[in-house]
């Protein structure tokens, strides 16, 4: 499966990373090194397995309900890029 | 005998024995990073003043009678960890100006340990890489030289460089690392340390800047087995803040030092037999084995048929679930923002700028194998395949008790080299991957040098839960292998 | 009947199933132990983990899980005991971690049935397709400032159960049946308050047209309506929309719109680009989530009694018709105020003065059935009067309003306002014998045959005894004296 350019810019686009023209080949051309080398997955005979998620296989642990956290106004925002009050700010968006 | 010298176990007696205070051992330190890290970039951010403060502090609990083995000991803090009021970088520039409000489970255990800590270690950014080469806040020199060319500079693994090359140049006693896919193992056997990756599940990743999650291990780097031990006790253990992490017991890791290896019986995997491995790797592989048969082990041969797609298997979920991982670095909460026209551009414009070359690739193709009609011919895929992985090592474990390889393809090379392509890079994590996909322990051990005086190490691979065997069997290698070279470049 | 819609070209029927989210009752957020209530000052009930700040995890909170599998149970699912939570991807300034974690393969509830009534009376099933848990995003809002969208969290990370529906539905009335159902139930249930205009309830409406016998065509999904109202005008509205699509030669096109209630029409939504890639995966940062049957039984026995089952008792229990008692169930606490009533009292008696002008006082006065105009004991008290015949019905009506206005108890009010109703036959006689003899010309229009004046005199009667006389005594005096 080879990558054309537009579909490395729709890669982008999904990803929300800004790629200028004079990058997309070289992209392409990594990526596709990259999908080229995982590709010999291809031989090998799965029928019948399961896939695996994390090494470790118990049940998932449920805690109780009770408020333990928040309340920290201050610290959430305190790396915030841009603030209005207690709000985070961004660029205005029109839906 | 220098102060630089003292091992963990040995600092931590003669503290408590007061013939060093906690404040002396923490200046030199101080001192080794302030000499050698402008040309080592081994630390991003160093914290002499807080270091010192907490050296004060430790002192004050050894007199009082409380000290653990670890408090007054100076060690480096993979900047993968988020330490509280200390900036937190994960080596990319878009986390440039992030200061954590809270503190990793993993260094709040070590803090609370009374241990000092010197600065956050160098490492690739968000962990991608087997060089450290891809950080944001540039390269790691390795403190090793080659006999035939000491002026070249050569890398010193990844991702967790920095850690390594800290403490191989004794910038640091210790160091904490991360593990994905051979991050902590790589890089301990480039610069001749000990170096663990645990089970999965057995450190909390509570806080520390995500990977790949169902991968990211914490663990130890140091100058020995016992050393690791020591640091592993104290960063193991159950958190609730970690829905993956383990609720064992954590065994004192120090006590299967002395176990020997009579009557274990030790795997030697066909399929590490790589075509066109460095022959030299090859060697010290078969004197470790001769090591630990001399030693009473049984040697079995045995097959992990599927070890070859660990790599492709690890290229794809590692990727993918980093993509998803690394979608909140948007520079609207924390971290770097780059203005656009719109929040759209912004994201854009933001995350162009804030990462690094590899860690696009990565969320690139990441994001491509989980996209609509691909996601079973890959991620299903290989989640399946990785399936097969874990069976190979069931099925081996039926029959031996730990499993011997070689860490690594190669001892460390050239800052530049293996840069054709992407994969050349990959193809580091080898020996190294499978363990990771399988979430077993595993743990690399300096073994020897190869002709131009680089270290070579060896790693031994455990089942689920069993560090004990695993620090078992690399004490019995370290002992037979009695490596005590060290670089030139370090602190005296 | 069927509902259609007539188009140029003939007439058209409306194919819609509804994806309602529905908050979850619980003290902290499904993942986090940041608090779930509602409000709250600016990013104040917001942890490290909900603002998705590198290295944090989710932890599931069990009570979450609890509601999930309660809800299940109230419309008859299976619950699933093996169930997965799976990464949703994509990105907007509300979703701090740039995914939500939801269930999408595996959910915890799976297929189950509800039953609505329509306005004719004919009952209808409408499928549930599954139900599963998913974390609620942070709210961002475009108003505040000139230049900048500000982003709260409060919302980011709250429990919110998504109940969907089979394509079942096929007219603006059913769907807001529907709703109607589904909030009752949980609303019985305790697990989610159903107030949509907090927006602890909100529903996704699926909306296609087809020509009757036909396959299902594209459909499109208007999103966030916050009420019942909107959501049927929205079905009807969109309905058209597309029949006229369709009619003009074009083709409708699969995609997310918006109501717009000032209009009385949808619109197409300009965000969202490429919101169909949502790159599912399984979550890692958690385990399955795996359900003791022994735990589901559990939850089963603890349930309350459902509307549906209610009033099928009333009915039984206090002989009242269907439609009456689906009114008193419509919820739990109107129904339990009910009960208390008609316990040991004739149910048809109670409910009748509850549907009329026990709701009425509530209407009138802003009250609800928490805070009522009258309490229970005090409208029991009203009806053990009417029936032992202290008072007639027409005064128990004066003494009711009375009993609204002062908070008094009935039986001290018919004392002091000498209200009890007249059973005194000699009185009446006289009263009757009075009015007849007043009006001697009617009397004789009654006795020429208009019968229709026998009221007249009975009202003549009960106004001149101040409406204190017993009716049926009166009736048969008037009766008598007329011959």
């Amino acid at each position: 499966m080879s990558l054309d350019a537009a579909t490395v810019r729709r890669i982008a686009r999904l990803a929300r990373i800004r790629v200028d023209d004079n990058e997309v080949e070289t992209l392409k051309s990594e990526l596709n090194a990259i999908l080229g080398y995982v590709e010999q997955l291809g031989e090998v005979n799965v029928d019948g397995v399961e896939p695996l998620s994390g090494g470790a296989q118990m049940a998932l642990r449920q805690r109780e309900d009770f408020v333990s956290d928040g309340e920290i106004p201050e610290q959430v925002l305190a790396n915030a890029p841009d603030r209005v009050g207690n709000f985070f700010a961004v660029p205005k968006v029109v839906e | 005998m220098s102060i630089f010298d003292l091992t963990i176990a040995r600092a931590s007696k003669a503290l408590k024995a007061k013939e060093i205070s906690a404040v002396e051992l923490t200046t030199a330190y101080n001192g080794a990073v302030a000499a050698l890290n402008p040309r080592l970039n081994a630390y991003i951010t160093t914290t002499p003043e807080l270091a010192l403060e907490q050296a004060k502090a430790a002192d004050a609990r050894i007199a009082a009678g409380e000290a653990t083995a670890l408090t007054g000991i100076p060690i480096a803090m993979k900047d993968l960890f988020c330490t509280e009021g200390v900036r937190t970088t994960a080596a990319s520039k878009i986390l440039e100006p992030f200061v954590p409000p809270y503190e990793s489970t993993v260094s709040a255990k070590l803090k609370a340990a009374g241990a000092v800590m010197l600065g956050k270690a160098n490492l690739d950014e968000f962990a991608m890489g087997s060089s450290n080469i891809t950080s944001g806040y540039g390269p790691v020199e390795n403190p090793w030289k080659r006999v035939s060319d000491p002026d070249a500079k050569l890398v010193p693994g990844g991702s967790s460089g920095g850690s390594a090359a800290a403490v191989a140049a004794r910038l640091a006693l210790a160091a904490t690392g991360t593990d994905t896919g051979g991050s902590i193992r790589q890089p301990a056997s480039f610069t001749g340390l000990a170096g663990i990756k645990p089970t999965y599940g057995r450190c909390s990743r509570w806080g520390i800047v995500a990977f790949a999650s169902s991968l990211d291990q914490a663990g130890p780097m140091a100058r020995n087995v016992e050393d690791s031990a020591i640091l592993l006790n104290a960063m193991a253990g159950f958190d609730e803040k970690d829905s993956t992490s383990a609720q064992r017991e954590v065994p004192d890791f120090t006590r299967a030092l002395t176990r020997g290896v009579k009557g274990l019986r030790i795997g030697i995997p066909a399929e590490y037999r790589l075509e066109g491995t460095n022959p030299e790797i090859l060697a010290l592989w078969e004197k470790g084995i001769t090591w630990l048969r001399e030693q009473g082990a049984e040697i079995v041969d045995i097959s992990l048929p599927h070890t070859k797609y660990g790599l492709p298997v690890y290229y794809i979920v590692a990727p993918a679930e980093a993509s998803s991982n690394l979608a909140r670095y948007d520079g609207v909460r924390f971290g770097k923002r780059v203005d656009g026209v719109d929040l759209i551009d912004m994201y854009e414009r933001t995350r162009a700028g804030g990462f690094g070359a590899e860690v696009k690739r990565r969320i690139m193709i990441g994001t491509y194998v989980l996209s609509h009609g691909y996601y079973d011919a890959y991620y299903l895929k290989a989640q399946k395949v990785r399936n097969l992985i874990l069976r190979d090592f069931t099925n081996a474990f039926a029959k031996v008790d730990a499993i011997l390889t070689p860490t690594a393809p190669s001892a460390a090379f050239g800052l530049g080299e293996k840069m054709d392509d992407p994969v050349t890079m990959y193809l580091n994590d080898v020996f190294t991957v499978p363990a990771s996909l399988a979430g077993v322990p595993a743990m690399s051990i300096p073994a020897g040098l190869n002709a131009e005086g680089l270290p070579l190490g060896l790693q031994v691979i455990g089942k689920h839960f069993d560090e004990e065997t695993v620090f078992a069997v690399s004490a019995a290698i370290e002992n037979a292998a009695g490596f005590s070279a060290l670089p030139e470049l370090r602190a005296k | 009947m069927a509902y259609t819609l007539e188009g140029r070209t003939g007439i058209w029927e409306v194919v819609v199933g509804l994806e309602i989210h529905a908050q979850v009752i619980s003290e902290s957020k499904l993942f986090s132990g940041a608090s779930a209530t509602y409000g709250g000052a600016p990013n104040a009930h917001v942890s490290f983990v909900d603002a998705g700040f590198p290295g944090m995890l989710p932890v599931i909170n069990k009570e979450c899980v609890a509601q999930a599998v309660r809800t299940g149970l109230g419309l008859k699912a299976k619950i699933n005991l093996f169930s997965r939570f799976d990464r949703k991807n994509y990105f907007y300034a509300d979703l701090p971690n740039g995914y939500q974690i939801s269930q999408f393969e595996h959910p915890i509830v799976g297929t189950g049935d509800v039953e609505i009534e329509l306005q004719d009376g004919t009952i209808k099933h409408i499928g549930i397709t599954r139900l599963h848990l998913e974390q609620d995003a942070g709210k961002s809002m475009h108003d505040q400032h000139a230049s900048k969208s500000v982003i709260d969290l409060n919302r980011a990370g709250v429990a919110l159960m998504e109940i969907v529906s089979e394509p079942d539905i096929r007219s603006p009335e059913e769907a807001g049946a529907y709703l109607r159902k589904i909030r009752q139930i949980v609303r019985y249930l305790g697990t989610c308050d159903g107030n949509m205009e907090e927006g602890s309830m909100r529903a996704d409406v699926n909306v296609s047209v087809r020509k009757p016998g036909e396959e299902f065509r594209t459909r499109c999904e208007i999103k966030n309506v916050n009420s019942v109202r909107f959501v049927m005008h929205a079905v009807e509205a969109e309905a058209m929309r597309q029949i006229e699509v369709w009619e003009s030669g074009g083709e409708v096109v699969q995609e997310t719109r918006l109501y717009d209630p000032s209009k009385g029409e949808t619109r197409s939504m300009r965000s969202k680009e490429d919101a169909h890639d949502y790159r599912y995966f399984p979550e890692p940062d958690l385990l399955p989530l795996i359900l003791e049957q022994e735990f589901v039984d559990r939850l089963k026995a603890g349930l309350p009694e459902l509307p549906d089952e209610k009033r099928e008792r009333f009915c039984r229990d206090y002989a009242i018709p269907f439609y009456d008692a689906g009114v008193l169930v419509a919820d739990q606490a109107t129904a339990d105020f009910y009960e208390t009533v008609a316990k040991g009292r004739d149910g048809k008696l109670t409910a009748n003065w509850m549907s009329g002008d026990f709701f009425a006082a509530m209407n009138r006065t802003g009250k609800s059935i928490e805070n009522p105009p009258v309490s229970a004991a005090d409208l029991g008290a009203l009806l053990d009067l009417i029936t032992d015949k202290t008072i007639n019905g027409r005064i128990a009506k004066d003494v009711f309003e009375e009993m609204v206005e002062t908070g008094k108890a009935p039986a001290a009010i018919v004392e002091e306002k000498g209200l009890r109703q007249v059973t005194d036959t000699g009185a009446i006689d006289a009263a009757v014998t009075k009015v007849l003899a007043d009006n001697q010309d009617k009397v004789a229009e009654y006795k020429s045959g208009k019968d229709k004046l026998f009221g007249f005199f009975v009202g003549q009667v009960m106004k001149a005894m101040q409406g204190k006389g017993n009716p049926a005594l009166v009736n048969e005096a008037v009766k008598k004296q007329l011959g």
